[in-house]
């Protein structure tokens, strides 16, 4: 599916709670960690399995990010929200030990409730210096595992620096995250950016991150999602680049031909993919029919 | 469920309600105050005494500030309460 | 019995008279009449010039029951309606008529004044603050007469009501009467309402505490129409008149209305070269506008005016050379208010001009695209922006009955279910502009075309648009709010609302 945003919404906040697709992001993520404050983590919890209930969110992913393990909230965040089943778990602090620990709370819950085996996701919110390290294990301790996020904020305390609107800080972490989700084939999501006023600022930071690879980017503001969308959808170009492609496949194929050249550029398999999936994300978006 | 304690619940932002749950002897005594009473202020009462009813609560005394909240804050807003307020 | 529009209004209503029904926002074409002034002249020799308001009073041929109008351009923080009515109070006369033509929470005082039957009539296109909570609850002792800004023009140039003395706050004036509202320390920018006060009274008596030498260099009222100046210490507070800069809603729900509505001007025919435009002072309208100037800036489109109310951000659209022009029937904010002392192509225009649909061609006539809110709407796109939910007098027209009507396109922008309130019913609690003039509805989750406008339908399709049926809506909104059980009322009408041209669209009951 088009991962191109992920949302961050407030658990604790029944508005934003009961608008949260109206915004357009590809994912929502519904937070029962820092935004919401020790003395409501009941209250969000109760709040979110109401409008989990209720709500039908279409096409949009539901994901929740419960409380790492490390605090006495993450045991009953688990139980009370995956036999609601939403799409998928957003780990925060995610190390292997966590992620083998949350795969197998998962299974069991997906038994006790009848749910298909796998059904219930995961997303690794990687912001600590371990976690960074050892992403790839975490990666692997899960067959639910969809991405890997990024958390800047966090990550740069762990590592003792200032977080940078330039990120430089974050480069090593960045480049990591990116090769290891690669690897194993799933999403890479970056960092938010947190100047929500700064619009030529997130436009970088989105560039820049897309260039790295990184596949989506985290939001903590509606307002952003328009941006994101913009950095991470087929431009006229690329359709137009992509069309041309398939067509000369085509053109190809009925001349029994397996490999093509289009504007003097050899096109075999792996370049065809791409064009494949530049159009069928353009299809997905609604840029073509 | 038995009402022990004092408990609060949900907030005063829009879209939400905030419960105040005290210990009661009288049945469910609701006292409410909303920006939709005329539109939905018997919805809101049946709602409120049925859900504590459901959560097994017979006595309490209730006092409702609702901002507009639907119904599914209103039961999330009482189970917290609830759930806060009482002991199994 | 039931209107075109299925309002029940009386055929006559106590305290108002006999009514017109509403026959269709075109039904009132046909031969006009103009009002004859009854006036003194001034000769040589005669001085205006008075230095309090109770020499000019003594002079007045005040009396019971006549009609006296003010201005509203000096907003919430006008001092001359309250000052002028205390004076009145004071010497003793009752069942007054007053015309203002808004009426804002800083004219509370009024309310004294209502229950004391000084004041037993009023009329405005816009009621708000305690005088609106006393209307609504039936103190007053006629109907209120609720009418829209170019509708208060109609009524006074026809004569179908006579103002006996109009109260001018005038910002800046000489010792003759020449008035502008650019300068001095209570500058309001444009006078629309004020000028057609100053045309259509019998006697008219400017109020300024900014005089200045003889001639007065900035004109917006000439001498030929004032009868006497009167100076005092304040007729405003500067930050009640202003208040600040209008703001873009920093809502992620209405940026999110005023992208999709933005989306939609685009591809509705109507982007083009040329383009006319204008938007309510609103988080969300003023939204829409900033995302219209970079929509513009990089189409290249170069519209011909945006009018109405005018706001800085409108005033920046003019200076990036967007519009040509601007037609300002009053200012919003200081940006707005400097531009129209210093920009030629920033035009102010009275009330007659930007709306009146009884004289030879109004500004609205001419608009491409406006942008308007709404407390409700309902089945048939009849807009309410004269009361809450509840029944309560909260606005008024202004001037979206009159921009409606007379727009390409007319757009309404609202959150579609806010606090448990949903803006689409089955029908509206009070209406106050006809669903035959409104043309698309924007919400977050939806946007529902007029069904009449097959056209527009057509070329919106292609887009990426949620476009549905406005029940489809309807029903979105009532599944996350319940049916709301409806408000009850009285039999007894304490507002009647009126359309452009005179006739009744509806009555405001009192709520049980």
């Amino acid at each position: 599916m088009l991962r191109r945003s992920m949302l961050f919404m407030p658990g604790n906040n029944p508005g934003m709670l009961q608008t949260a697709e109206v915004f357009g992001s590809d994912s929502v993520i519904l937070d029962l960690e820092d935004a919401v404050s020790l003395g409501e983590k009941d209250a969000a919890r109760i709040l979110i399995k109401g409008a989990l209930k209720t709500f039908n969110y279409g096409t949009t992913e539901v994901v929740i990010r419960i409380n790492p393990f490390s605090t006495p909230y993450a045991l009953e965040d688990i139980d009370v929200m995956a036999r609601l089943k939403p799409n998928a778990i957003l780990l925060p602090k995610a190390t292997p030990e966590d992620m083998k620990q949350l795969d197998e709370m998962l299974t069991k819950i997906e038994k006790e409730e009848g749910f298909e085996e796998g059904v219930i996701r995961i997303h690794a919110l990687v912001e600590t210096t371990y976690g960074v390290e050892t992403v790839y294990e975490t990666i692997q301790m899960s067959n639910r595992v969809d991405s890997v996020c990024l958390g800047g904020e966090d990550l740069s305390v762990d590592l003792g620096v200032a977080r940078t609107k330039d990120s430089e800080e974050l480069f090593y972490a960045r480049t990591k995250i990116v090769n290891a989700c690669k690897a194993l084939k799933i999403d890479a999501i970056d960092t938010p950016f947190t100047d929500t006023n700064d619009e030529a600022g997130l436009l970088a930071d989105t560039i820049h991150a897309k260039k790295l690879g990184f596949t989506g980017k985290l939001s903590i503001n509606p307002r952003q999602i328009n941006t994101i969308h913009k950095v991470y959808s087929p431009t006229a170009a690329e359709i137009s680049w992509a069309n041309r492609v398939m067509y000369a496949k085509d053109e190809a194929e009925k001349e029994g031909l397996g490999v093509f050249s289009l504007d003097g550029k050899m096109i075999d398999a792996p370049v065809i993919s791409r064009a494949m999936n530049t159009l069928n994300a353009a299809r997905v978006i609604g840029l073509i029919k | 469920m038995k009402i022990l304690k004092p408990a609060k619940a949900g907030t005063l932002e829009s879209n939400d309600i905030s419960i105040m749950l005290m210990p009661g002897t009288n049945g469910i005594e609701l006292e409410l105050e909303s920006i939709v009473e005329k539109q939905f202020g018997t919805e809101i009462r049946t709602l409120i005494e049925n859900s504590l009813k459901e959560l097994g609560v017979e006595n309490a005394m209730i006092k409702a500030i609702d901002k507009g909240a639907l119904d599914y804050t209103i039961k999330a807003r009482i189970e917290t309460a609830v759930t806060r307020a009482g002991e199994m | 019995m039931k209107n075109i529009l299925g309002r029940e209004v009386p055929d006559n209503i106590k305290g108002y008279g006999e009514v017109k029904h509403y026959g269709g926002y075109l039904a009132s074409k046909g031969a006009k009449t103009r009002r004859s002034i009854k006036m003194t002249n001034v000769l040589p020799g005669d001085e205006k010039l008075h230095d309090n308001l109770d020499t000019v009073l003594d002079k007045l041929p005040l009396k019971d029951g006549m009609v006296v109008s003010f201005h509203h351009h000096l907003r919430n923080g006008d001092f001359i309606l309250n000052m002028v009515m205390k004076k009145i109070a004071a010497r003793g006369y009752k069942d007054i008529t007053i015309a203002a033509s808004s009426i804002f929470p800083c004219h509370g005082e009024l309310v004294e004044l209502i229950e004391k039957k000084v004041v037993t009539s009023i009329y405005a296109a816009y009621i708000s603050g305690p005088v609106a909570d006393a209307i609504s609850a039936g103190k007053l002792e006629n109907p209120a007469i609720m009418h829209t800004h170019g509708g208060r023009a109609r009524i006074m140039e026809s004569g179908d009501l006579s103002i006996d003395i109009a109260f001018i706050a005038a910002p800046t004036s000489d010792d003759y009467g020449n008035i502008n509202g650019v300068d001095g320390k209570s500058a309001c920018g444009a006078l629309g309402y004020a000028y057609t006060d100053a045309e259509t009274a019998d006697i008219t008596v400017a109020i300024t505490d900014n005089l200045v030498e003889y001639p007065n260099t900035t004109i917006d009222i000439p001498q030929t129409l004032i009868d006497y100046v009167v100076v005092v210490d304040a007729i405003g507070d500067p930050n009640g008149i202003v208040s600040g800069t209008t703001q873009i809603t920093k809502n992620p729900i209405g940026l999110k209305i005023a992208n999709m509505t933005t989306e939609l001007i685009k591809n509705s025919g109507y982007f083009k070269d040329g383009m006319s435009f204008q938007t309510g002072a609103g988080g969300v309208s003023l939204a829409v506008a900033a995302d219209m100037k970079a929509e513009m800036i990089e189409n290249n489109i170069k519209g011909s005016f945006a009018s109405g109310g005018i706001t800085g951000y409108i005033v920046d659209m003019y200076k990036e050379g967007l519009f040509k022009s601007l037609f300002d029937v009053q200012c919003f904010d200081l940006a707005a208010i400097k531009s129209a002392k210093e920009n030629a192509g920033h035009m102010t225009m009275s009330a007659s001009m930007y709306a009146n649909a009884d004289n030879k061609g109004s500004v609205v006539n001419k608009l491409d695209i406006v942008i308007l809110g709404a407390t409700e709407i309902d089945t048939d796109f009849n807009v309410n922006v004269t009361t809450t939910s509840d029944g309560t007098i909260m606005g008024g027209s202004g001037g979206h009955a009159d921009t409606s009507a007379g727009a390409k396109l007319a757009i309404i922008v609202t959150q579609l279910a806010n606090s448990r309130i949903s803006a689409i019913k089955d029908r509206v609690t009070a209406l106050t502009t006809p669903g035959e003039t409104v043309d698309v509805i924007v919400t977050e989750r939806g946007i529902a075309i007029n069904p009449k406008r097959t056209e527009l339908i057509e070329r919106l399709k292609e887009t990426n648009l949620p476009i549905m049926t406005i029940e489809e809506l309807k029903d979105i909104a009532e599944g996350m709010t319940g049916k709301p059980k409806e408000v009850e009322f009285t039999d007894e009408i304490v507002a009647v609302i009126e359309y452009r041209d005179g006739t009744v669209l509806d009555v405001v009951r009192k709520a049980k």
